[in-house]
């Protein structure tokens, strides 16, 4: 959890270094490269794919146009999120199921990537798309290997070829085949003894399996928590076998799963399928578009930016800006209309869904805290009269003591209220016309400090 | 690397670590002919651990000492460079080399954990061949009752170190076997029991949950167990690892690490970040599927191996 949050930290700072700026520039963007660059790394991303990534999303950012709506910083994350869904997107779906039956499946990788249980769940799927499917273990060391795709194959509905595990893997492969085929299987999926990718001996057996029986599909298994050394196993294991996909396993826990990036890379494979949990039925379609926002821990930053753009208020917002532009005091009548436009985007609970944690850590409250906040803030302001609220340095002791009663709360939470909104009418001073402006249409999905909701 | 006939475990782990070369200091001799330390050296040294799994905080306070002793002139050429970062990693792991000792408590209880695929059945297989070895009663628990075939796969491992071991049905509750297998070896006066459990995401609250509870049924027939609780951790993992230790630390007190799966390129670098944070011992590390590919942590010669191959002599 902790290094989640450092990542996320980490991207939320880089994004607040762009953001106010007009345009990305070599300058303005280098550092948040870096930091980028360390996000990545930390995520488990292996290190030349990292400086290649980098590389691509510096080139695309430079050139790309800022749109008036959003601020540079959330510009550069579009970038950053489009080129990953782009990088780890496949040229294809599924399998290749067309082919001539029995389409035979090979299963590889390292020890413990889960290969086993992979085969299993590779079964039942396919045999839900009303498939007959043959199962065979070529792993003729590990101890219960064989009995355990065989208890795996019962529970699914799957055949089961009888391993001897006397016989060389190859020729238990191409027996295998044999009685798919005479068994009229629509498929054949081989599953392999996990081995070491600088291991000659065993990458040789393998490529012998391959060869004897034809194979469609060739997947690299590999664990979603795999670290920097995945590119070696990934490149070695594809040199081998011609990989034509990878299958992502144990992404139901909370790696950022930048593996899956470096093995896409090196392999240049789609990842077709991913597991998702212990359950056989915990096996799923591969999606780019989650598996990017997961490595950069950023939570669904896109579906905030689209929301807070469709939502917020531009006219409200324009006025406020004018206002504040002709160096007219903020007052509490502003303060009341943005927090009711906070509370309009579905309330600060679905804002903080769509955020990184870490983002909120220190400073913001928790989700429903922060609701029950904006809404006695409201109900302050509520409870003071038009003067009041236009002019708010007549609030003296005896008039918060009148509204803290009419609103319900206490006079401490009241005098609370004053001293932010005065911090806040501080911040506001400070900007100049166009500046402020910009900061307003891009809404910075939030308030200044102390106040409820998003930093 | 030497052909001695019998090589020490050590020297095995540093030929192994280093495949097929010095990773670090290949690149870095490479790098530096002859010349002076200067930002670059760092920078690709800061590289080279981040490319060892260390992790970005480790390797930042590892860089930062060597980056003190640069700005001192104390290193000014890149064997001086490597024995100091050889140093600066030993220190961090100095405090986890505490071998595991299973005299203090008769049976002594050992419980091991870990994600899925970690090494957990194969680490007590070989467990149970070294406390065989030292004429130990050894009894192993089938406390894998969920995946498929995980009991049969730990009997091959007890017929093969000579160990009992208590078992259920497939599907059977953990906590029941572990309840027979913790009475059994009291009653049989077995030497060690040595507790398997299913692989489980430290992520998932009701697995780690059901660690909880096999944990509280290992206490209520013996209070002063579980004695050892092991954390199998996979080298080719990444800086999820570290995730991992903390989580099933908090869940049910981890009390030691195995490292395993060293063999291949993995450097198994997040023990010096997990190191850094929880200071766990690391009790052994293993190199291969072989029973004797597996031996206690020694923190200079992991440091050593994983930095250089040849500028430390084997201690």
């Amino acid at each position: 959890m902790a290094l989640f949050e450092n990542l996320t930290t980490r991207l939320s700072r880089t994004v607040d270094t762009l953001r106010g700026r007009g345009r990305i520039t070599e300058e303005n963007v280098s550092d948040s490269l870096r930091e980028v660059r360390m996000a990545l790394l930390e995520a488990d991303v292996a290190l030349p794919v990292v400086k290649a990534f980098i590389e691509r999303v510096k080139q695309k950012a430079l050139g790309a146009e800022v749109t008036a709506s959003l601020s540079p910083g959330q510009a550069f994350v579009g970038i950053l999120h489009k080129e990953l869904v782009t990088l780890m997107k496949g040229d294809r779906e599924r399998f290749e199921l067309r082919a001539q039956p029995p389409v035979v499946i090979l299963l590889a990788g390292l020890q413990g990537a889960g290969k086993t249980t992979t085969a299993g769940k590779l079964a039942r799927w396919l045999i839900e798309q009303k498939k007959r499917v043959l199962l065979v273990s070529t792993d003729i060391r590990r101890p219960a290997a064989v009995l355990q795709l065989q208890r795996l194959a019962e529970q699914v509905g799957a055949g089961i070829f009888p391993t001897d595990v006397k016989q060389s893997p190859a020729v238990i492969a191409r027996e295998a085949l044999e009685a798919a085929r005479k068994g009229v299987y629509d498929a054949l999926i081989v599953d392999t003894a996990g081995r070491l990718h600088v291991d000659t001996e065993l990458m040789e057996e393998v490529k012998q399996i391959e060869r004897a029986v034809e194979t469609h599909e060739r997947l690299f298994v590999i664990d979603a928590m795999a670290g920097q050394d995945a590119v070696n196993s990934a490149r070695a294991f594809g040199a081998a076998l011609d990989l034509t996909g990878v299958i992502l396993t144990k992404a139901d826990g909370d790696a950022r799963g930048g593996a899956a990036l470096s093995v896409r890379e090196v392999t240049g494979k789609p990842i077709v399928m991913v597991g998702m949990g212990e359950k056989l039925e915990a096996l799923e379609p591969f999606d780019a578009e989650r598996m990017a926002g997961r490595i950069l821990g950023m939570g669904d930053v896109v579906a905030l930016v689209e929301q807070v753009q469709k939502q917020v208020d531009v006219d409200e917002a324009q006025k406020l800006a004018k206002k504040v532009a002709k160096g007219k005091g903020f007052d509490l009548v502003d303060l009341k209309s943005q927090l009711e436009q906070l509370q309009k985007m579905g309330g600060v609970a679905a804002l903080v869904d769509k955020l990184p944690q870490a983002a909120l850590k220190g400073g913001a409250m928790p989700p429903d805290q922060g609701e029950k906040e904006v809404r006695r803030q409201i109900a302050i302001i509520n409870s003071m009269t038009k003067k009041e609220r236009r002019n708010p340095a007549v609030l003296d002791g005896s008039r918060r003591r009148r509204i803290a009663a009419g609103a319900g709360v206490q006079v401490q939470d009241v005098n609370k209220l004053m001293k932010q909104f005065m911090e806040m009418q501080k911040v506001m001073k400070s900007f100049s016309g166009g500046k402020f402006k910009r900061m307003m249409q891009a809404f910075k999905g939030g308030m200044p400090p102390g106040f409820p909701g998003p930093r | 690397m030497a052909d001695a006939k019998q090589p020490s475990f050590i020297a095995r782990m540093r030929a192994k670590l280093n495949r097929p070369g010095s990773w670090l200091s290949y690149d870095l001799a490479n790098l530096v002919p002859g010349r002076k330390i200067d930002a670059e050296v760092l920078d690709e040294l800061e590289t080279r651990l981040l490319t060892a799994d260390v992790g970005v905080e480790a390797t930042t306070q590892i860089l930062d000492e060597l980056r003190k002793k640069v700005a001192r002139n104390e290193l000014d050429d890149v064997d001086k460079l490597i024995a100091a970062l050889t140093d600066a990693i030993t220190a961090i792991l100095l405090p986890t080399q505490q071998p595991l000792n299973i005299n203090t408590h008769k049976p002594f209880v050992l419980l091991v954990v870990g994600v899925n695929g970690s090494g957990k059945t194969t680490t007590i297989g070989k467990l149970a061949r070294r406390f065989a070895d030292e004429r130990k009663q050894v009894m192993l628990a089938a406390g894998d009752t969920f995946r498929a075939a995980a009991i049969e796969q730990l009997g091959v491992w007890a017929d093969r170190a000579g160990a009992d071991i208590i078992q259920q049905q497939a599907g059977a509750d953990p906590g029941a076997v572990v309840f027979d297998a913790v009475t059994a070896a009291r009653s049989r006066k077995a030497d060690v029991v040595i507790i398997d459990t299913a692989g489980r995401l430290h992520s998932q609250s009701h697995l780690m949950d059901e660690l909880k509870k096999v944990r509280r049924v290992i206490q209520r027939v013996e209070p002063s167990a579980p004695h050892e609780v092991l954390l199998v951790l996979d080298a080719n993992q990444g800086q999820n690892a570290l995730t991992q230790a903390l989580q099933f630390h908090e869940a049910v007190g981890v009390t030691g690490l195995v490292l395993t799966k060293l063999d291949g390129t993995a450097k198994g670098g997040i023990v010096i970040a997990i190191a850094r944070r929880l200071k766990l011992p690391i009790r052994f590390i293993g190199l291969g599927e072989q029973a004797d590919d597996f031996g206690e942590f020694d923190a200079r010669a992991f440091a050593g191996a994983l930095v250089s191959g040849n500028s430390l002599s084997a201690g």
